[in-house]
């Protein structure tokens, strides 16, 4: 089950029939083990990561640390619902640490990003403070290089 | 013929080029080709292990070792070695060389006389004829088929024995063919080696890339650690071909006359390899079963992807090679290899380039990216519907 889930992890494209080749197992075991992976949410989407600025489209993401305090029977989590449910924010983590959370934003322009923090996110009740770090440029993410320049260098033919 | 011919060492002289070379340079000259002909992994070096020879540049790190290597590199690797059940000796029996080839032309150049036999299984590594010629030695081939999966059997080893037979030349997992030896085969092996006193060359260089079963080292078999000189290196498990560091483990005062060669030759393998190998030793064993896993899963898409397109191929336990056979295309192995590099772009090397027992076969490397591989079974496949031989259909990727 695992080696399908990395092997989809690598390439949501590939088939049942071509996981069972890289497998060894059969197509119809592949099949039945993704249905169950994605009903029990195991799997809950498959996505393509692009790489946005080489495709012409400019984007501002920025990391917001956000410090807050938790609330009674619920602790982070009811604040954190809250942000997580604005559009505009890709990703938040509840981290150890300096800060509690690390949220991922994403706008068309740093003035949109620096809005939302201001008016929507800093104005929450138990935020205690943000702090916005733009992102500059992405050289890795989910495990992928960006601009990987290690190419293959081997002869055409060795012993 | 210039007159240079009259000095060359007639040994020498008569040891033909390779027969990989000629595919080579034919490939060379071509654009868009796809190689499954390259004998060396497709990753580069894990990070880290390039990350520590930075790193010991940084210190200073550049001076000659000990003529048997570091020595904690050798405790590493007696460590490892006794992982697999057999124990050496790291100050006295164990030889850090400069890559497998350094310490297999040691092992034969130090036990070979003139006119020795050295009896080797086939198909082989390429260097392993000539390499004992140059020793002096006899090559005795002993053909593998597909039949028995390419496994050296007792009775055909048996078969070739005379009282000129010394050394017995072994490679499991096998390169060209991927086959691999179990326990059981070792053992009917090794009680042949006993009765006829034979020593053991063990060149164990894919042991790691072992898929179907558990490697068995050779000397850990009852009575085999006295007959036998493992070979081994870094090249393939930790993909640091180019960096050039293999060992040899054996008996101390077999190794100390290895030595003796060693310490007038090379002297001692570079350190910065030896750091870096050190490193792959302690801490690449998770980057290393990565890439295990990846060659694992292409394996069996070739093997797939061969059936498919209508190549009989036995099932590599070991190693990164598949050895489809490909006689009933009515051509030689050369034959085949050729017209599909230049009609189809995809370079695979003649089974019978690595001696008797692979005509009729190619050796396909699947060290190449899945991409890379499906797009050369679409090729291969083409080929050989153009023969009317491409009678079902492959699963892409």
């Amino acid at each position: 089950m695992l080696e399908i889930l990395e092997l989809l992890q690598g390439n949501s494209r590939l088939t049942p029939a071509q996981i069972a080749v890289l497998t060894g197992r059969k197509e119809q075991e592949v099949k039945a083990i993704i249905e169950k992976l994605e009903a029990d949410k195991t799997i809950i989407k498959y996505f393509t990561l692009i790489n946005w600025e080489k495709a012409g489209v400019e984007k501002v993401s920025a990391l917001i640390e956000v410090k807050m305090s938790p609330q009674r029977d619920v602790g982070f989590d009811a604040v954190a619902e809250r942000i997580y449910r604005f559009p505009e924010v890709k990703t938040v983590h509840l981290m150890s640490g300096a800060y509690d959370l690390a949220v991922f934003v994403e706008g068309v322009t740093m003035k949109e990003v620096a809005l939302f923090v201001a008016t929507k996110l800093a104005t929450i009740e138990n935020v205690i403070s943000t702090a916005t770090h733009f992102v500059l440029k992405t050289y890795k993410q989910d495990g992928f290089i960006f601009e990987d320049k290690e190419t293959d260098k081997r002869l055409v033919i060795s012993p | 013929m210039s007159k240079w011919s009259n000095y060359i060492n007639p040994t020498v002289r008569q040891i033909p080029p390779s027969g990989i070379r000629r595919f080579f340079d034919l490939a060379a000259e071509m654009e868009g080709v796809i190689s499954l002909g390259v004998g060396e992994p497709d990753f580069v070096t894990p990070w880290h292990i390039r990350e520590a020879c930075i790193y010991s540049l940084h210190r200073g790190s550049t001076t000659y070792t000990s003529n048997h290597g570091l020595l904690e590199l050798r405790e590493e690797i007696a460590n490892y070695l006794g992982s697999q059940g057999v124990h050496y000796n790291p100050k006295k029996e164990i030889l850090v060389t400069v890559g497998v080839s350094e310490a297999l032309d040691l092992a034969l150049r130090t036990l070979v006389c003139p006119g020795d036999e050295v009896i080797i299984p086939t198909p082989c590594y390429v260097s392993y004829l000539p390499c004992t010629e140059l020793a002096g030695g006899v090559p005795v081939t002993v053909a593998t088929s597909m039949e028995d999966q390419f496994r050296l059997t007792a009775d055909k080893l048996e078969a070739v024995i005379t009282p000129k037979s010394k050394v017995l030349l072994l490679c499991f997992p096998n390169n060209p063919t991927g086959a691999i030896m179990d326990r059981q085969n070792l053992l009917n092996i090794a009680e042949v080696v006993r009765k006829h006193d034979l020593l053991v060359i063990s060149d164990e260089i894919y042991d790691r890339l072992t898929y179907t079963g558990h490697h068995t080292c050779f000397a850990s078999l009852p009575g085999m650690q006295e007959r036998t000189i493992v070979l081994n290196g870094f090249s393939k498990a930790y993909a640091m071909t180019g960096w050039r560091l293999g060992y040899a483990a054996a008996n101390e005062e077999f190794i100390a006359a290895m030595t003796k060669i060693h310490q007038y030759t090379m002297l001692c393998a570079p350190i910065t390899a030896q750091v870096s190998a050190l490193e792959a030793l302690r801490h690449g064993k998770s980057a290393m079963q990565d890439m295990v896993t990846q060659y694992n899963r292409r394996r069996r898409l070739v093997v797939h992807g061969f059936k498919e397109i209508g190549l009989p191929c036995f099932e590599p336990g070991g190693a990164f090679y598949a050895f489809p056979y490909i006689g009933h295309t009515g051509l030689t192995a050369a034959e085949f290899a050729e017209s599909l590099l230049l009609e189809e772009k995809v370079a695979v090397i003649p089974g019978d380039v690595f001696g008797p027992g692979g005509e009729g076969c190619v050796r396909c490397s699947y060290a190449s990216s899945l991409e890379d591989l499906t797009e050369a079974l679409q090729r291969m496949g083409r080929f050989l519907k153009r023969r009317g031989l491409h009678n079902s259909k492959v699963v892409y990727l």
